[in-house]
């Protein structure tokens, strides 16, 4: 007579130990801040791995999480690069609204997106991300008077966080707001998929057709993650904008939306950690590599991605994971 | 906090120590170019023109020795390009960031010039408005409305009177429309058609087609190097529209030696503009092409070449001047108004904008000794980038 009160409280608990805060996580999150004390001139690099990251965040959501399968996210990130660029040149450039406001166009035109999305999968859902990710590039490209074309856009200047913290030369401004942005925009997305709504996404990854049988809107499930992640991909790419002042047709570009990948499968999909610490790989080793030899440093990078597909297929946080597994 | 502070403090007088230290010895220039991605080509031909002057001029001015600190973009990357400068500056302690070869990489990058001091040596980047981007930048490039706007007069005096233009679809080609426009109409001409083509491997039949069916007297083409102008050259000579039935004006990259070859007959007669001349029969200029092709296992100079080239030049001029003085101030004020004779002919720094002032060839294809060569037509001296201060 018990058991069937009890399940659902069972399930709640499972996922409220899901969500517990493990002592790694917080030494994790006390480590970002080193580069304040002891690296302070590699805060511009810190500040682009925490934008990256974010992004590589957005991605795994859709991703990792509800398989859907993307290599044309650069276009929320350029959208809402463009979207922090543009009201900042026309007169705006007060960051945290116009962050925001980013984020929300870049999350609005991502749910409009959404339902060409769910229509779609596998090789089509490819293509059709794709295709979508060229339509944008090539849209900023010709509206020249609004974007800037090729040059990129020029004239943005963004204000001072809160009024009193002036985006200086070294980076600390810019490294402590997308500090900021990504833990909160972290925050989210943990609770969300350690959630309900998160475990019926894995649902629909694992096994698309059994989801309507247990009586799940797959579609509009998939709908909404689409609009947040491309929110979050939105907020990243006006940080980018905000913190350096520039945008170009690179945020909408392919080499993006596919570099972003590359992170995450270096990182281990699936996995918001995953998506943190291989931006963190990618970016510092591509930096390291570029300094040595500045024409050939892709070479390194393709054989880090090599050894880690074939030796790690779960990415380096995976294979982590599976050592800490065998030794308990 | 405290110890925050004293780790700061500590860092600051580190800092301090070494500036101080390295005032007597060495001077860093930190160069920031595409060496990867779809731009390396340039980014080497132009690290090539720096090696060079390096390699003829030795690595000690003024009592200091030159270090290249080279970082890579990757391509077209503003948002690097300027994290790039940023770290050269604040890590790697350099005197002067250079290079450039790309416009939204310098655009990116002006910003830390401005805040850091620092001299900024933009020395391919073509874009009008960079120079004005902040005071500290100077150009040893060349600007394309430079080259094209002194071309639309030039062509107009030639007696040509209604020409048709069709250029890629990026930021340089509609440059170059624009200027060549504003040159031709406002002396006089009349722009009877304008097309634009995509940046990557067009087919241009439907373009030139086009052209044929407007039958203009003259035809105006950019296109970026590589494998277009032979592209472009075969589809015009198949519609019939080759010199002397057409006039064909371009910017020089159509006919580069290297692109001339591929195009074989049908280049003759194409009318291009330029700043630097391959076959430019100067004593200068021949040293500089042996040595250059040399070092380079016989690849010809081009024009990032040059810029990077004269980019050292400028540097070393200046630093003689200011006698190793390496603040940003002290070195934009010397460049001001700098003249010299280059391989590319004389030119100068134009003291209130910092922009190159150059010599503009006008040269046609011709036949040389059995080869297909540009021969210079004529010489427009000391031309200005004329939209520096008329549009905002």
């Amino acid at each position: 007579m018990q058991t069937p009160v009890s399940a659902p409280i069972e399930a709640r608990d499972w996922l409220r130990r899901r969500s517990r805060w493990s002592p790694f996580e917080i030494l994790f999150w006390l480590a970002t801040l080193l580069p304040f004390i002891f690296f302070p001139t590699y805060l511009p690099l810190a500040n682009q791995i925490a934008i990256a990251a974010l992004f590589a965040i957005s991605v795994d959501l859709i991703l990792g999480y509800a398989g859907i399968v993307t290599l044309g996210h650069a276009m929320f990130f350029g959208l809402g690069a463009y979207f922090a660029g543009i009201i900042s040149v026309h007169g705006w450039g007060e960051p945290i609204s116009g962050l925001l406001m980013a984020g929300l166009f870049a999350g609005i035109i991502g749910y409009i997106i959404s339902f060409l999305i769910t229509r779609v999968q596998h090789l089509a859902l490819i293509m059709v991300t794709l295709g979508l990710g060229f339509l944008t590039y090539e849209l900023a490209n010709a509206l020249h008077w609004l974007t800037g074309g090729t040059d990129g856009l020029r004239g943005i200047s963004t204000w001072p966080v809160f009024g009193q913290f002036r985006f200086d030369m070294w980076g600390y401004t810019a490294y402590g707001y997308a500090l900021a942005v990504l833990f909160l925009c972290f925050l989210l997305s943990r609770r969300l998929v350690n959630s309900s709504f998160g475990l019926a996404l894995r649902g629909i990854r694992e096994n698309v057709k059994r989801m309507p049988a247990i009586g799940a809107d797959h579609k509009s499930h998939l709908r909404l993650i689409y609009a947040i992640s491309a929110a979050i991909a939105g907020l990243a790419g006006g940080l980018l904008a905000q913190t350096t002042n520039t945008v170009a047709l690179d945020s909408l570009s392919f080499e993006r939306s596919a570099d972003v990948v590359v992170m995450l499968i270096l990182g281990g999909t699936g996995r918001l950690y995953g998506a943190i610490l291989g931006t963190f790989i990618f970016l510092v080793a591509r930096d390291q590599l570029a300094g040595i030899n500045p024409q050939y440093w892709y070479f390194g990078i393709g054989m880090l991605l090599m050894v880690v597909v074939l030796f790690m297929p779960k990415g380096i946080l995976g294979f982590l994971a599976r050592i800490v597994a065998r030794a308990k | 906090m405290l110890r925050r502070t004293a780790v700061a403090a500590v860092l600051g007088l580190g800092l301090a120590w070494s500036a101080g230290a390295m005032a007597q010895e060495t001077l860093k220039i930190g160069v920031i170019l595409p060496y990867s991605g779809p731009f390396a080509d340039a980014a080497n031909q132009l690290q090539a023109g720096i090696d060079l002057y390096l390699a003829e001029h030795g690595n000690e001015v003024a009592g200091r020795t030159i270090e290249l600190i080279k970082r890579d973009t990757g391509g077209p990357a503003p948002d690097v390009a300027r994290r790039l400068a940023q770290e050269l500056v604040v890590r790697d302690n350099v005197d002067i960031i250079a290079g450039f070869a790309l416009t939204p990489e310098a655009l990116g990058a002006a910003e830390i010039a401005t805040e850091a001091k620092k001299l900024m040596v933009v020395m391919n980047a073509a874009t009008s408005v960079v120079t004005e981007q902040s005071p500290y930048i100077v150009r040893t490039g060349v600007t394309i409305p430079q080259l094209n706007y002194s071309f639309g007069s030039w062509a107009y005096e030639q007696g040509i009177r209604e020409a048709y233009t069709l250029v890629a679809d990026y930021g340089p080609g509609i440059d170059a429309e624009a200027s060549f426009a504003k040159g031709f109409t406002e002396a006089g001409g009349k722009i009877v058609g304008a097309d634009r083509t995509p940046v990557a491997n067009p087919d241009f039949s439907a373009y030139v087609q086009r052209v044929a069916d407007a039958a203009p007297e003259a035809v105006y083409i950019f296109v970026p190097g590589g494998a277009q102008p032979a592209a472009i050259g075969k589809a015009l000579a198949d519609r019939g529209l080759s010199p002397p039935d057409i006039k064909v004006l371009a910017q020089g990259e159509l006919t580069h030696p290297e692109a001339l070859e591929s195009m074989g007959e049908t280049a003759r007669g194409i009318i291009t503009t330029f700043h630097y001349t391959l076959e430019r029969d100067d004593a200068m200029n021949q040293a500089y092409v042996e040595a250059y092709t040399a070092a380079n296992n016989g690849r010809e100079p081009d024009l990032f070449s040059i810029g990077g080239y004269d980019g050292m030049h400028l540097i070393f001029e200046a630093l003689e001047a200011t006698e190793g003085d390496s603040s940003g101030d002290a070195l934009i004020e010397a460049a001001k108004g700098m003249a010299w004779d280059s391989p590319r002919g004389p030119m100068s720094i134009d003291p209130e904008t910092r922009d190159v002032v150059q010599t503009v060839y006008i040269r046609e294809v011709q036949e040389v000794d059995g080869k297909m060569r540009n021969v210079i037509l004529e010489e427009i001296p000391d031309v200005k980038d004329p939209l520096h201060g008329a549009a905002k």
